[in-house]
């Protein structure tokens, strides 16, 4: 131990340190798109949509990403990021982002489906990534049981075990995903947007996110069997209902029965 | 009473059979005594006074709807699979326990309607013991003689929230298991015995096969025997020495004004009951309470976002939020002689509600002390003529809503739109500044109001009429309230500061001018009554418009 | 404390001086005078209260009709639909709020309307009578006095000795509640096994992970192998053993000295459980790079060692040492370095027995 720390202080220790993070970052982009690459290519674009996608870039994004999608100091890189990263933060709106702030908010989408489309084909282009899913994961007939399991383990910590959302550190949050599709659901899984964590199909399995979307989309139908949810947010809104509406309904009751008849 | 005289056959023949069963019972209990003590007991009407009532109630809504549960509910950990016909938790492995509340929800029929009663009933319950609890207090009602019956009060309180707490926990789901696992966390940091509490109470390591069977025994037979117990004796207490009255014309501390037990009390109290009842089953009708088929079975593994306790317990909560574990390079974990003192988690769970509790049950002694009162006192303080007082209680109750606030810190972030950690400064601050600026705001306000009590004693209410005098003067009008409203606005007392007085020996005591210094700061700003020589000073001052509005108001009233 | 009234300084009326209270005060005019209500004057007012109050019994009878037409109407099958049950709920909330409601606001407003309005005054009694309390005093002393106590002061020292020593077996009968805790929170069962690794599995499936799929910006929620194979004490194993495998870029971790061989290519593993009291700390940022604890906040920074940097926690998230087996996938080299989960008074002493 004490070899290593006087070593530390070697003034060749620094370009050993720097060449050693290189070559492991290097490696890691090589291991981690390996992985992607196994499901990169399940939609199509054709070349016209890159074309137009490359058009739409450069006047409407280019501007904090960068010429070629490379990233400056307001905005990341957007080579690698993929096809569903794009659909989503362009499909709900999120991108192109109103301001700078904690968190992109969602938002009416800016573009209609198609150049929606050839902006993930653009990107898409310029590294692999992962993809827009298929119809066939996102037909809410998976378990709904084993995908509510998932969902309590992976997600329900940020998003709420009724995924009412919930907040995070400095003004983010994770937002509610009552009305989101699920499409979009499964593209924020793959893609990890903002301050989310990448859940790739090794971690949970193509099967596993369509149980989760199937969850999802079924206690959001089926509704509450109590009646009302109350935001489903738990013990505040149940405490701060029974304290305004509850003891509201009583003490005008008790008014009316203690005052006197004209 | 000789023995003669009850050996023989009593005289009375009732006539009809309701007649002879009743007289039958009254020979063997003494019925008629009873009924003639308190068949014509008055009690004074206020909707304020209702409170007690409410929880009273609710815990007898609780009783009913918990019966019904515990026919249904099975306290047991052991691992189950799911079978019931909640689709999304088919075949999940969960205890028996969570299994069986959710059976209750999914599969017994009226069981969801029954658990949602039961769950508004228990946080009505004890709201209503609060807000009975602030009525109290800010009426001066602990007084004396009710000192001991305050405390009874407290203690009801500190059981009511047991009661929750355990029940909070029995269905075994996630939410209420993380609630357990913080319990333990807490319990853990108790120096020396901490360790050994926790593996007692959860028969080993947390969570165990123990906790939900020991806290169903609490909930089921032990809290509410105790809150039985508390209730009789509150009750006992309350009919010893009869029911506090606002002050008003007529009512004084000899007597008691208001409605007879019968008819009138007793049916607006009965009545009362079933409103009550009413409005919990229009809740529990459209409004979920604890979804727990949302949470899922416990599992150390998931927690869900906005895990909170039940809004009673969410002061501890909040506290445990505000407290940091690390200001600058001090951590508050602090190791003394190879042992850990949690002073992080210590501090924040025993020390906010310990202040509340112990000024909570000492109050009533603290003020007489200061006071040096020994009177009976029956009729009520209006709260603003206590002005310190009132101001105590709202800097109190601020410093409750703070940490209050403080346990949802993150829903006030998500639904403002805030940084989480900006809230949680902001409480900090508050949790030391708030009490003060209620403290002074509120005996502020409260002395306007006294003042303003007196201006329309002595010069009556504004009328809005301006009326232009001959001599081209211009003023408005004031009305002279009747005898009876105008008694109400000056028929209390203004206790003045005390000063020291020497002991018998013709020293002051340290402790005596302690005392002195706490009257002062307790009586020194004031807002006396107003005396009839000021009210003829000032219908002097103002002869003219208040004889015009005297004669205004009668030829109105016809 | 002005006078507001005519604006003149003049103090001498609002502040008063003591023992005025004594000399001057409005007489209390009584008892207001009773005002008739309607129903009192006119028989037709008192008629339509009364119709009033029937027709509010008449409401509850409804209401009881109503739940028990939804009870016994509407059937909970094995395919219940969670619309039937809502229905169910409704129904019977208004049944029983109808039949509540009927018979309480009946009764009350037959309480207000018809019966008598009559304010009484009845007269307060002393709580306790001087007269009571001498013959009370006389009583006890009698009592005292035929038992003797006070001339036998050995019966007495040793009933006290008795009574104060007689609740011991009443707290010692407590004593296997549970068992002593030992050690028992010092160790989990990440520790090899006869001299095997233990490999890291997803949680809640029990599937091993390879290091390859842990991506960048990627969350594990792990579970040690084995885990979902014992039949006792597995929830008790896993509220200890509980991971979160998160993957950052090699450069972004500090590690101190001793933890350089911890991770692996950037993969670090770090205990769930909150060290403030417990809570598994599972929300990720993959951008800050923070760990937050949703009960109470406490956040931690990954790429320090997960040191606190807000909220009530003190000590940072306990790391677990991983590596990877031949086969390519995760393992615990051992179990955690120190104790898990939240502090207790014999922690130190266990961390230090560890790392000896």
């Amino acid at each position: 131990m004490k070899a290593l720390s006087q070593k530390r202080r070697h003034p060749l220790a620094a370009i050993a340190l720097l060449l050693l993070g290189l070559l492991v970052t290097g490696g890691l982009y090589a291991v981690a798109t390996t992985v992607n690459q196994a499901k990169a290519s399940t939609t199509s674009f054709s070349s016209s949509d890159v074309e137009e996608g490359g058009k739409l870039f450069a006047a409407n994004c280019a501007t904090c990403h960068g010429m070629g999608a490379s990233g400056s100091k307001d905005a990341p890189s957007l080579v690698g990021v993929g096809a569903a990263a794009v659909d989503f933060q362009v499909g709900t709106g999120r991108m192109p982002m109103q301001m700078n702030g904690p968190q992109a908010y969602q938002k009416p989408a800016q573009f209609n489906d198609e150049q929606t489309h050839q902006l993930a084909a653009y990107v898409a282009s310029l590294g692999a990534g992962p993809a827009i899913p298929e119809e066939s994961l996102l037909d809410e007939k998976g378990d709904a049981a084993a995908g509510g399991e998932l969902f309590r383990t992976n997600c329900a910590m940020c998003h709420n075990a009724a995924a009412a959302g919930g907040a995070l550190t400095r003004g983010k949050f994770a937002p509610a995903l009552a009305g989101v599709s699920g499409k979009h659901i499964y593209e924020a899984m793959v893609s990890g947007p903002q301050n989310m964590p990448v859940f790739s199909d090794a971690n949970v399995s193509p099967e596993g996110k369509r149980d989760i979307i199937t969850f999802l989309k079924q206690i959001e139908t089926n509704g509450s069997p109590g009646g009302a949810d109350l935001g489903a947010l738990g013990p505040v809104s149940e405490g701060l209902f029974v304290w305004i509406a509850g003891l509201g309904v009583i003490i005008a009751f008790t008014i009316w029965l203690t005052s006197r008849t004209s | 009473m000789s023995a003669a005289s009850t050996a023989e056959a009593p005289a009375f023949v009732a006539k009809t059979k309701t007649g002879r069963i009743t007289d039958f019972v009254d020979q063997r209990v003494g019925g008629s005594g009873i009924l003639r003590e308190f068949g014509r007991k008055v009690f004074p009407d206020h909707w304020s006074f209702m409170f007690g009532e409410v929880a009273l109630y609710s815990f007898v809504i609780l009783l009913l709807s918990g019966t019904f549960l515990t026919f249904f509910f099975d306290p047991s950990m052991a691992e189950t699979h799911y079978d019931g016909s909640y689709l999304p938790l088919k075949n999940v492995e969960m205890s028996v326990a969570y299994s069986s509340s959710l059976n209750i929800s999914f599969d017994v029929r009226g069981g969801l309607f029954m658990r949602q009663v039961h769950h508004w009933a228990a946080l009505l319950f004890v709201a209503s013991i609060g807000v009975h609890m602030l009525r109290v207090f800010f009426t001066g009602a602990f007084r004396k003689p009710r000192e001991m019956n305050w405390v009874v009060g407290g203690v009801l309180l500190i059981l009511a929230m047991a009661a929750g707490f355990t029940g909070y926990s029995l269905p075994d789901d996630l939410l209420s298991g993380n609630g357990l696992r913080i319990i333990d966390g807490v319990i853990k940091a108790i120096p020396v015995v901490g360790t050994y509490i926790s593996f007692f109470l959860f028969g080993g390591e947390f969570p165990g096969t123990a906790i939900i069977g020991r806290l169903y025994m609490l909930h089921i037979l032990l809290v509410p025997a105790l809150i039985l117990l508390m209730i009789v004796l509150h009750l006992f207490m309350v009919v010893v020495h009869k029911h506090t009255q606002y002050p008003g014309p007529g009512r004084n501390d000899g007597n008691v004004v208001g409605y007879p037990l019968g008819p009138v009390y007793a049916a607006k109290a009965g009545g009362f009951f079933f409103i009550v009842f009413g409005v919990l089953a229009l809740m529990a009708g459209f409004f979920t309470i604890n979804p727990i088929w949302n949470y899922g079975p416990y599992d150390p593994s998931p927690v869900s976002a906005g895990t909170q306790p039940d809004w009673y317990i969410g002061f501890v909560d909040g506290a445990l939020r505000l407290m940091p574990g690390v200001i600058g390079d001090f951590h508050f974990e602090y190791i003394i002689f190879g042992h850990v003192l949690t002073l992080n988690v210590l501090l924040p769970a025993l020390v906010p509600a310990g202040i509340i509790f112990t000024v909570l049950f000492m109050y009533p002694w603290i003020e007489r002390w200061i006071t040096k009162d020994d009177r009976e006192h029956h009729v009520l303080d209006r709260p603003r003529n206590a002005p310190t007082r009132t101001a105590i209680g709202v800097a109190g109750f601020t410093w409750y809503c703070v940490m209050w606030a403080a346990a949802g810190s993150d829903l006030i972030a998500t639904h403002f739109h805030v940084s989480l950690n900006d809230v949680t400064y902001w409480l900090r601050t508050l949790f030391f500044i708030g009490p003060v600026i209620a403290f002074t705001v509120t005996k502020r306000v409260a002395l306007a109001l006294q003042r303003k009590d007196r201006e329309i004693a002595l010069h009556g209410r504004e009328t809005g009429r301006i009326v232009r005098l001959p001599h081209g003067e211009f003023i408005e009008v004031h009305a002279p309230l009747d005898e009876y409203k105008h008694y109400k606005l000056v028929g209390f007392e203004s206790p003045v500061p005390l000063p020291a007085v020497p002991n018998d020996h013709g020293i002051v005591t340290r402790k005596e001018k302690r005392r002195a210094w706490l009257s002062r700061w307790f009586f020194e700003d004031r807002v006396a009554p107003a005396t009839p020589a000021e009210l003829e000073a000032a219908h002097g001052h103002h002869a003219q418009p208040a004889v015009e509005a005297r004669e205004e108001s009668k030829s109105l009233s016809h | 404390m002005g006078n507001h009234s005519d604006g003149s300084p003049n103090h001498s009326g609002t502040v008063a001086t003591a023992g005025q209270n004594e000399v001057e005060k409005f007489q209390d005019p009584g008892i207001p005078p009773h005002r008739l209500r309607l129903a009192d004057t006119d028989p037709k007012a008192a008629k339509r209260a009364e119709r009033q109050v029937a027709l509010l019994f008449g409401a509850s009878v409804v209401g009881t009709l109503i739940f028990l037409v939804a009870y016994f109407a509407i059937d909970l099958g094995d395919d219940s639909s969670i619309a039937t049950i809502r229905l169910q709920n409704a129904l019977l909330g208004v049944g029983t709020a109808f039949a509540m409601l009927g018979i309480g606001t009946g009764i009350v407003h037959w309480a207000k309307a018809l019966m008598p309005d009559h304010e009484v005054s009845e007269e307060r009694h002393a709580v306790r009578i001087e007269e009571d309390r001498v013959a009370a005093v006389r009583i006890v002393d009698d009592i005292v006095e035929e038992t003797g106590i006070k001339r036998r002061p050995l019966i007495r020292n040793t009933l006290l000795g008795a009574v104060a020593l007689a609740p011991l077996p009443a707290l010692a009968v407590f004593g296997d509640l549970g068992p002593r805790p030992d050690n028992t929170l010092s160790h989990t069962m990440w520790a090899p096994q006869e001299g095997k690794l233990k490999r890291l599995t997803r949680d809640p499936d029990g599937t091993p992970i390879k290091a390859s799929d842990v991506t960048l910006g990627s969350a594990f929620h792990v579970i040690p192998e084995g885990l979902n194979e014992l039949h006792e004490g597995k929830l008790n194993e896993k509220a200890k053993a509980v991971v979160l495998l998160m993957r950052l870029d090699p450069s972004s971790l500090n590690p101190s000295k001793g933890r350089e061989d911890w991770s692996y290519n950037g993969i670090v593993a770090y205990s769930k459980i909150c060290t403030h009291v417990g809570c598994p700390v599972a929300l990720y940022e993959q951008q800050t790079h923070h760990l937050l604890c949703p009960c109470h906040q406490s956040t931690f920074d990954l790429t320090n060692e997960c040191k606190v940097i807000f909220g009530p926690a003190s000590r940072p998230l306990p790391q677990l040492p991983i590596a990877v087996d031949d086969e390519g996938y995760l393992v615990a080299t051992s179990d955690f370095k120190e104790p898990v989960g939240p502090s207790y008074w014999e922690r130190d002493e266990h961390e230090r027995s560890i790392n000896s």
